[in-house]
């Protein structure tokens, strides 16, 4: 079970610190995928070793997915009108959303 | 009886009121005018059709067939609000020798006063608007003496005052008015708060609300038909006698609840020291006056006490009280109309003073002393004050008419201008004076002759007050239509349309021939037939001697101008302004409203609820816009700073979660 776990955790921080120091909104978004996904290997481990009877960890991670991907989609369409806008998808130009 | 007529005699005012109100802006003056009168005139012929069935048909309902007693029948009692079955609010009418008299003494004047109003109330603005407040009135007033249980006829009384209120204020654009119609209103209001008190302590211990059950048996073999009984009345006191706490404050508790329900009554009825709404009143047109604040709404009180009478009986205590407030009112009332200039005040003082007059006649009246002759007297001078004081405030009415002004001194000589209006005003001021064979005799010398057997205090005080009487009536109908005549002008007055004559010489008839109505055979106290008869060997000879002593000494000073009324009115400087500022009552009032209430409750109130409770309020806005002011920082609009923050703070989470699991 170890051997799942430690690379999904691995994978988990490589993605924060993905999000946390890139500033293009594209690598961002791939450093997000990125903690999704071990996210989602964690749930398939847990369910195989924890609780082999069950199916509720396989059928979160498919729901997971799903909802990621169209997550993604979305993110990518504001991440282009955002260009279009702002010709530029640097976030440290975009702080704007201040008080 | 059936139901139909008596239920028509609520149902037509109201319908009246609500066609005039709804739809009267889309009439003609004249057609709204004579629409109410005619719906009124409907009214009151059913109401005498009711009266008369009641006094003179001799059914079982209504009469005793062995002892000829007259009984109270319930026509018609409907449940209007039930809240449990303790609790159950009615409505409906009850027929009895007081309420029948009232009938037929509201649906009178009303009519007479609508009628009149057409004349009056001539191209005024809002003519349809007062038909359907009069209607609107009517209805209040007939609900109210019709009134089976004690909160049908709280409600109607609070109907009555607030139709009062918008006559008063009918000239809604001038300020005296507005400011005369709230006095009024709220004079009255705080008067109720007592009258809602007594209702509530009564009701809280016996657990009932209709007023046969506090003061009547049911008649054997009926249902609906009910006989005064004193038995009832000294049940009701066994409930309070045998309750846990039958004192309060060195009095018992009944005698607390019959005295707060007469501050209801001294409240309508202008008794001092709640008299200070009436003469203000007189701001209303001159018809209303003579309807409301003088035939009919302002004998509520003494209503009132009469519904209750059996039980007052129980409490003599309560019953001195009555008479105490009624002869200090009655000698205070008469003593300032004396020196009053405006003619419709000096009629609203001599109101007051002839409804105190009924107050004490109430206040005397005990069974023992001629079965209760103080009470048919005062019911007798109810009647025959409401017809003759209606037909001075009618004549006041085409006097004002004619010369444009409330004061008699822009008056003078109009006897030869005005013969109908001089006739039927000198009728109405021999009637109250009470000079035989005028109606106000009759009643007046009942009710001394009831003073005189309670008393021989009462009697002279009485009598000396009916003295005044005299005097002020003539004081004002010399001065009138004596005197001296100032300029008129070349609009010489002159007597007022048909439509407003009518009502004058209809109304004077009744006054000169009301006292032969045999009285004591219809109205008393317990329904015994009582015959009434003259003391011609001393009370009589004794109130008509001060009658004319009082219209003499009048004459002597007004009959023609000359300078005897101001030399009297110096020589006794001090009285006379005294009664000419009324006492000060108003100015006490004021006083107190203002100087007390206001600067020294009003104000540290304010002060509180603006500086605590708005300051505590104020406190928790200006310490959240500080606090968000302070970390407004944090919005940096740089997400990875979020993104950092975010972390931390899920980290530090877990960790302390982890910590208190483990």
């Amino acid at each position: 079970m170890l051997y799942y776990l430690i690379p999904s955790l691995i994978m988990f921080c490589c993605g924060v610190y993905g999000f946390i120091t890139r500033r293009n909104m594209i690598a961002m978004l791939i450093s997000l995928e990125l903690m999704l996904n071990a996210v989602d290997i964690n749930f398939v481990v847990f369910n195989r070793y924890l609780h082999p009877e069950a199916m509720e960890g396989m059928m979160f991670t498919l729901f997971a997915i799903a909802i990621a991907a169209a997550e993604t989609a979305l993110a990518i369409a504001i991440i282009i009108n955002l260009f279009r806008v702002a010709k530029d998808i640097d976030v440290k130009d975009l702080n704007k959303l201040k008080f | 009886m059936a139901v139909t007529l008596p239920l028509l005699i609520l149902v037509l005012p109201l319908t009246m009121f609500l066609v005039l109100g709804l739809l009267g802006n889309r009439m003609s003056h004249r057609f709204a005018g004579v629409l109410g009168t005619l719906g009124m005139g409907a009214t009151a012929t059913m109401a005498y059709i009711v009266a008369f069935t009641y006094f003179f048909s001799g059914s079982p309902d209504f009469i005793d067939a062995q002892t000829g007693d007259r009984l109270q029948a319930i026509i018609f009692n409907v449940d209007w609000l039930h809240f449990y079955k303790d609790l159950t609010i009615r409505l409906g009418f009850l027929l009895d020798p007081i309420s029948a008299l009232l009938l037929v003494v509201i649906t009178t004047i009303s009519f007479m006063v609508h009628l009149y109003s057409n004349g009056y109330m001539e191209g005024e603005k809002g003519f349809q608007r007062y038909f359907a407040f009069l209607s609107l009135f009517s209805f209040s007033m007939l609900g109210l003496v019709v009134a089976t249980n004690i909160f049908q006829m709280y409600i109607f009384w609070e109907l009555v005052g607030a139709s009062s209120y918008l006559l008063i204020g009918f000239y809604y654009t001038k300020p005296s008015a507005v400011s005369a119609s709230k006095k009024a209103f709220i004079v009255t209001r705080f008067a109720d708060l007592g009258f809602l008190i007594g209702i509530l302590i009564l009701s809280f211990y016996t657990g009932q609300f209709t007023f046969t059950d506090f003061t009547s048996a049911l008649v054997d073999g009926t249902t609906n038909v009910y006989k005064v009984s004193e038995a009832s009345a000294e049940a009701v006191r066994n409930i309070f006698q045998t309750s846990a706490a039958p004192m309060f404050m060195g009095a018992s508790v009944l005698t607390w609840a019959l005295v707060l329900i007469f501050m209801g009554g001294m409240g309508k009825s202008a008794m001092m020291p709640l008299h200070i709404w009436l003469p203000d009143a007189m701001e209303g047109p001159t018809p209303v006056s003579a309807l409301i604040h003088a035939a009919t709404m302002v004998v509520a009180g003494v209503y009132l006490v009469a519904r209750l009478f059996p039980l007052y009986l129980m409490e003599v205590s309560a019953l001195e009280i009555v008479t105490i407030v009624g002869a200090v009112t009655a000698f205070y009332a008469a003593m300032v109309a004396c020196t009053q200039v405006d003619l419709k005040r000096v009629l609203a003082f001599s109101t007051i003073s002839q409804i105190a007059f009924m107050m004490v006649a109430l206040g005397v009246a005990r069974p023992y002393i001629h079965e209760g002759m103080g009470y048919m007297a005062g019911m007798f001078h109810l009647f025959t004050h409401a017809m003759f004081k209606a037909l001075l405030f009618l004549g006041a009415g085409a006097l004002i008419h004619a010369v444009h002004s409330n004061d008699y001194t822009a008056m003078g000589g109009l006897r030869k201008y005005m013969p109908i209006t001089h006739i039927t005003f000198l009728i109405g001021c021999l009637a109250i004076a009470g000079i035989w064979p005028f109606s106000g005799f009759f009643s007046k010398d009942e009710i001394l002759s009831a003073c005189f057997e309670q008393h021989v205090f009462w009697g002279i005080w009485m009598t000396m007050v009916a003295g005044l009487t005299a005097f002020y009536m003539f004081r004002l109908y010399y001065r009138i239509f004596w005197w001296n005549e100032p300029d008129y002008g070349h609009h010489k007055p002159h007597d007022a349309p048909w439509t407003m004559s009518v009502p004058l010489i209809f109304l004077a008839l009744v006054s000169v021939c009301a006292g032969w109505i045999p009285f004591g055979k219809l109205v008393t106290w317990n329904g015994e037939p009582y015959h009434i008869h003259i003391d011609w060997g001393f009370v009589a000879p004794l109130s008509l001697g001060v009658a004319i002593i009082g219209i003499l000494l009048a004459t002597v000073m007004y009959r023609k101008e000359n300078a005897l009324p101001d030399k009297v009115a110096n020589s006794v400087h001090w009285l006379w302004n005294c009664c000419y500022h009324r006492f000060y009552w108003d100015e006490l009032y004021m006083f107190i409203t203002h100087k007390i209430i206001f600067q020294g409750v009003c104000k540290p109130i304010a002060w509180f609820d603006r500086h605590v409770i708005d300051g505590a309020m104020n406190g928790m806005a200006f310490v959240t816009n500080k606090l968000s002011y302070a970390i407004r920082g944090f919005q940096s609009g740089s997400v990875q700073m979020y993104v950092w923050w975010y972390l931390i703070g899920a980290l530090l989470l877990g960790g302390i979660l982890t910590v208190c699991i483990l």
